[in-house]
C-alpha cells in the first residue's frame, strides 16, 4: 500500500463550532486507488472532516494537499473540478423527476437529455449498477436511489469518491454488489474514502483505516489484519459487553396483527399489504427491511395514528384497530417513532412537556383533565436519570438536546411506562455505542418482565442480537417471522427480497 | 454583516421585552411620520398615549377605554386559542356580526315583554350565532379540506350583507319612520346591556372578557386541552402521536373563537352601540387579530394588548379631531405597532450575530 502515490494529505485540520470541537489536529493521507475507511461513532467528527474535503465547510486551521499542491476548495464546485465527488448519506433527489433529470440537476453543464441517458446507461453497465434513466425516482427503492447518486458522481470521472455510510439503506446482496463496484473503481485508480461504523464491511473492503474519537485521530489500523473487536474498542475507547439475555418463558399473545392493509398517509410512502404477525409476552420480534418499505406506516398503524378495521390489531386480545393512540396506550401499548424531533417529541417544548406527551395516560398525570405538572416533572427527571440523558435540566427544550440524548429520553419515556406491548422504530439511531448497548439492554429487560416487543430497525446486527424471531418488511409486505436461531445472512438477504434484480448485473 | 442564529431555548427576557421595545420603536417611527406631516411629534404622542388617561377629558375617555377594549379582548382570546393550534380564523368580524344579529333578534322577538330570563337567553343566542358562523369554515375544512382563512374571511362579507338586510328589513324598527336600524335597546330594559358602574365604561361584555382571560389562562397552563392546542400548533405530527384528532381540534377552536366573537357582538349591539344598524360593527373582529398577536397569544398579554389598542383608538381619534391629523396617519401608526412587534419578535427565538467580530463572538 505504501508504494501508492499520495493523492490527498490532510495535515493538522482543526474545526470548532460553538460549544464543540468537531475536529482537532486531524491528519491522514489517502493514496491513489486506495480504499480508506474513516471509522468512528456518531459525533466523532467524520462528517465534518469530509465536508471540509468536499468544500462545504472551511477548516479553522491546518491544510490539505492534493497531489503535492495546496488544496483549499471554497465550494463543492471547486472540489468537483479538482476530482472529488461525494455520495451523501441522505439523498438529494427529486422524487417527481426521472433519473436522467435528477442527474442533470447535479451537473455544471448537462448535455442534452438523450446523450445523458445514453451515458447513464453506459456507466451503469460498466460498473454493474443497472439503472433505467427514464424511471421516476419516486418509484425507486432506496438502493436504486443510491445508484443514481453514485452514477451522478461517476459521470464526473472522480479521482476521489467519498461515501458517507452508504450501506445503511442496502440489503446484504446490494452491499455485495456495491462493494464489487467500489473494488472495480479502486482497481481503476479511483481512491475511495469510506465512512462507516460497520466493522465487518470495513474489514472486507478497505485497505487502511483512520479511527476518530471525539474529533481526534486515535489510531490507524489495517482492517484486513485487525479484528472487529479491536476496531470497535479503538472506536469507542472502552471494552464492550454484549447485552445479557435472561432465559425467559414465552407467555400469552399480547399483540396480534392479522391481515392488516392500510394506505400510506405519506407522499410516495408504502402501503401495508396483508401484514400478519403475533408477539407473545416475553418475546422480541425484529422487523428488518430497507428504509421506505413500510416501516413508518407499520409504526403508525400500531401506535394508532392510522386507523384500521377494529379486529386487525389486537392488544392483549382486545380489538384496537379503530382506536386512537390514547386508547391504545391505556390498553398497554407504547410506541417510539423513528423521527424523534417533530414526531416522537415536540421540538420547542420542554422535556417535562414532552414527558407528558405520551406519559399522561399510563402514568396518571392528569386529574379531571387538569395536568399534574409536579408529578410530570418527577417523571421526566426519573427518565433523565435512569437513561443518562445529558441535559442541564428537565426545563430544556427538546431541540436543545443532541440527537442521541433525545433518543435516550424518548426510549426511556416509553420503556418507563410499565408497558404490555412496546413498538420501537430504530431504537439506537444516532446514539453512541455505549448508550446503544444500554438501550438494547433496557428493551431486553422489559421483555424479561413480560412485555411483548416489536423492534423495527435497519441495523441487522442489532436485530439479530436482541430478537427471538425475525421478519422482513418488503414493499409493505411482511415475511412470515422465523426464529433467529440458525438464520444465516444469506437467508436474511433472500427474505429482504434479494438485491432488487441486481444479481444479473455482475455475471462477469 | 449580521446573521441570525437560532437560540437553543426561547429567550424569556425577550418574550416580555419585545412588546415594550415594539411600542417604543412605534413611538419613534410614528413621531418621525408625524413630524413629516408637519405636526409636533411630542404633542401627537402625548395626545394619543397620555391625554386619554390623564388629560382634561380623561373622566370620560377612561370609560371609553373599557368599552373599546372589552370586545377586542373577548374576541382576541378566542382567536388566540386557534392561532396557537395553527387554525386561522380570520373571520371573527363576521361571527361578531352574526352573534349581534342573533342576540338582538331574540331580544327583539320578546319586545315588549319584561323578564329576567330574556337577557341570559340573548347571551346564549349571541354565542350560538357566532358559533354557527364559525362552524361553516370548520366543517368545510374537516370534510373537504378547504382553507379556513379564505372561507372565514369571505363569510365576513356575507355577514355584512345579512346585517344590511336586518337593519333595513327583518329587524327594522317598526316605529322608526322607515329609517334603517332596529329598535334601540336603551328603551327596552329587559334586553339592555347597561353600564354596571356609572362612568367606568364596564358592561357585561367587559366582565365576560375578564372571565374569559382567566379561563383561557387556566386552560393553557393547567388543562390537557390547552396542552393539545399548543402541541398541535408547534408539532402537528407529535400531536397526532399524542392522540389529538386534528378535525376535533379544528371544530373546537373555531367553535370557541366564533362563540366568543358572537358574544362580543351581542354585548356591543345591546350596550354601547344600542341598536342593529348597517355600520354598528367597527372592525373589532379584524383589530382583534392584531390584539391577539400584540398580546403574544397569551391571555394576560391580550388583556394588556387590548387596552393598549383601545388607547391608540381613542387617542388617535382625539389626535385627528384636535390636531387635524388625517385618520389614515393614525391607521399607519397602528400598523407600525404590529410591524415592529412582529419584527422584534424574531429576537425571542433568534439572536443576532455579527460576522465582523466573529473571532470574539464565535467563541461562546
Amino acid at each position: 500500500m505504501s508504494e501508492r502515490p499520495v493523492l490527498l494529505a490532510v495535515e493538522g485540520i482543526t474545526k470548532a463550532y460553538p460549544g464543540v470541537v468537531a475536529n482537532a489536529d486531524v491528519s491522514f493521507s489517502i493514496g491513489e486507488g486506495e480504499v480508506h475507511a474513516l471509522l468512528g461513532e456518531n459525533g466523532a467528527g467524520k462528517s465534518t472532516l469530509v465536508k471540509m474535503i468536499y468544500g462545504l465547510v472551511k477548516p479553522d486551521q491546518g491544510r490539505m494537499v492534493w497531489k503535492g499542491a495546496d488544496y483549499a476548495p471554497a465550494a463543492p464546485r471547486a472540489a468537483r473540478a479538482t476530482g472529488v465527488a461525494m455520495v451523501f448519506q441522505h439523498f438529494s433527489l427529486f422524487e417527481a423527476l426521472n433519473v436522467a433529470e435528477n442527474v442533470a440537476l447535479g451537473m455544471e453543464n448537462p448535455p442534452p437529455m438523450k446523450e445523458l441517458a445514453a451515458k447513464i446507461r453506459a456507466v451503469s453497465e460498466e460498473y454493474g449498477l443497472p439503472l433505467d434513466p427514464s424511471r421516476m425516482v419516486g418509484d425507486l427503492s432506496a438502493g436504486e436511489r443510491q445508484r443514481v447518486e453514485i452514477i451522478r458522481c461517476l459521470l464526473q470521472d472522480p479521482k476521489l469518491l467519498i461515501m458517507d455510510e452508504p450501506t445503511s439503506v442496502l440489503t446484504p446482496q446490494e452491499v455485495e454488489i456495491l462493494f464489487r463496484t467500489l473494488r472495480q473503481l479502486s482497481a481503476e485508480g479511483t481512491a475511495i474514502l469510506y465512512i462507516s461504523h460497520k466493522l465487518e464491511e470495513i474489514r472486507s473492503l478497505c485497505d487502511a483505516a483512520t479511527i476518530l474519537r471525539r474529533g481526534k485521530v486515535v489510531g490507524t489500523a489495517d482492517p484486513k489484519t485487525s479484528s472487529a473487536r479491536e476496531l470497535a474498542e479503538a472506536m469507542v475507547g472502552a471494552t464492550l459487553t454484549p447485552p445479557e439475555r435472561h432465559g425467559r418463558e414465552k407467555g400469552r399473545v399480547l399483540l396480534g396483527v392479522s391481515d392488516l392493509s392500510v394506505a400510506s398517509p405519506i407522499p410516495f410512502g408504502t402501503s401495508l399489504k396483508e401484514v400478519s404477525f403475533t408477539v407473545s409476552a416475553g418475546e422480541v420480534l425484529g422487523i428488518a427491511g430497507v428504509a421506505g418499505n413500510g416501516q413508518d406506516e407499520l409504526l403508525l398503524a400500531l401506535s394508532g395514528e392510522i386507523a384500521a378495521p377494529s379486529d386487525r390489531v389486537r392488544i392483549d386480545s382486545a380489538p384496537m384497530g379503530d382506536k386512537g393512540p390514547g386508547e391504545r396506550r391505556r390498553a398497554g401499548l407504547v410506541a417510539a417513532p423513528e423521527d424523534r424531533l417533530g414526531h416522537a417529541a415536540a421540538p420547542d417544548m420542554s422535556l417535562v412537556e414532552n414527558a407528558f406527551l405520551t406519559g399522561a395516560i399510563r402514568k396518571g398525570l392528569t386529574k379531571n383533565g387538569f395536568i399534574d405538572w409536579a408529578a410530570t416533572r418527577d417523571y421526566a427527571e426519573r427518565v433523565i436519570k435512569a437513561y443518562d440523558v445529558r441535559t442541564p435540566g428537565s426545563h430544556v427544550a427538546a431541540r436543545a438536546l443532541s440527537g442521541g440524548n433525545l433518543q435516550k429520553f424518548v426510549i426511556g419515556r416509553e420503556l418507563s411506562q410499565e408497558p404490555l406491548v412496546i413498538v420501537i422504530n430504530q431504537p439506537t439511531w444516532g446514539v453512541d455505542a455505549a448508550a446503544a448497548a444500554a438501550i438494547r439492554q433496557a428493551i431486553l429487560d422489559r421483555a424479561a418482565e413480560g412485555a411483548a416487543v416489536v423492534v423495527i430497525s435497519q441495523d441487522l446486527d442489532e436485530l439479530l442480537e436482541i430478537s427471538d424471531r425475525f421478519a422482513v418488511l418488503n414493499g409493505g409486505r411482511l415475511t412470515p417471522p422465523r426464529p433467529v436461531q440458525g438464520l444465516t445472512v444469506d437467508e436474511i438477504g433472500l427474505m429482504m427480497g434479494g438485491a432488487h434484480g441486481m444479481e444479473v448485473a455482475h455475471h462477469v | 454583516m449580521i446573521r441570525l442564529e437560532k437560540r437553543p431555548n426561547p429567550s424569556r427576557f425577550w418574550l416580555y421585552a419585545t412588546p415594550v421595545v415594539a411600542v417604543a420603536l412605534t413611538m419613534i417611527a410614528g413621531g418621525l411620520m408625524f413630524a413629516a406631516l408637519g405636526k409636533n411629534p411630542f404633542e401627537v404622542i402625548r395626545t394619543i398615549f397620555w391625554d386619554p388617561l390623564f388629560g382634561e377629558f380623561a373622566w370620560y375617555l377612561r370609560g371609553q377605554l373599557l368599552v373599546k377594549a372589552g370586545p377586542l379582548v373577548l374576541i382576541a382570546v378566542g382567536l388566540s386559542l386557534g392561532f396557537r393550534a395553527g387554525i386561522w380564523n380570520i373571520g371573527a368580524e363576521g361571527q361578531y356580526i352574526m352573534g349581534a344579529i342573533c342576540g338582538a333578534g331574540v331580544g327583539l322577538a320578546f319586545y315588549p315583554t319584561e323578564s329576567r330570563l330574556i337577557f341570559p337567553l340573548m347571551i346564549l343566542a349571541g354565542a350560538f350565532g357566532g358559533w354557527v358562523w364559525a362552524m361553516i369554515p370548520a366543517i368545510l375544512k374537516t370534510r373537504f379540506n378547504t382553507n379556513e382563512i379564505l372561507v372565514s374571511l369571505m363569510l365576513v362579507y356575507v355577514a355584512q350583507t345579512i346585517l344590511a338586510m336586518a337593519s333595513t328589513g327583518f329587524l327594522r324598527n317598526p316605529e322608526g319612520a322607515g329609517f334603517p336600524g332596529s329598535r334601540n335597546f336603551s328603551s327596552y330594559p329587559a334586553a339592555q346591556n347597561p353600564e354596571l358602574i356609572a362612568g367606568s365604561g364596564l358592561h357585561w361584555g367587559g366582565v365576560a372578557a375578564l372571565a374569559v382571560v382567566v379561563l383561557a389562562y387556566v386552560l393553557l397552563q393547567k388543562h390537557i386541552l390547552g396542552f393539545q392546542i399548543k402541541l398541535a400548533g408547534q408539532a402537528p405530527r407529535a400531536a397526532r402521536f399524542h392522540g389529538v384528532n386534528p378535525a376535533t381540534l379544528v371544530v373546537l377552536c373555531m367553535g370557541i373563537s366564533g362563540a366568543l366573537a358572537g358574544l362580543a357582538g351581542m354585548f356591543e349591539v345591546t350596550g354601547p352601540a344600542g341598536q342593529i344598524s348597517i355600520d354598528f360593527n367597527s372592525g373589532y373582529g379584524f383589530t382583534a387579530i392584531i390584539v391577539a398577536f400584540l398580546g403574544r397569544l397569551n391571555p394576560v398579554g391580550i388583556l394588556l394588548g387590548g387596552l393598549l389598542m383601545a388607547l391608540t383608538y381613542i387617542g388617535g381619534e382625539m389626535a385627528s379631531t384636535n390636531l387635524g391629523l388625517p385618520s389614515s396617519a393614525i391607521q399607519a401608526f397602528q400598523g407600525m405597532l404590529l410591524f415592529f412587534l412582529l419584527g422584534v419578535d424574531v429576537l425571542t427565538n433568534f439572536r443576532i450575530r455579527s460576522l465582523i467580530g466573529r473571532s470574539t463572538t464565535g467563541a461562546r
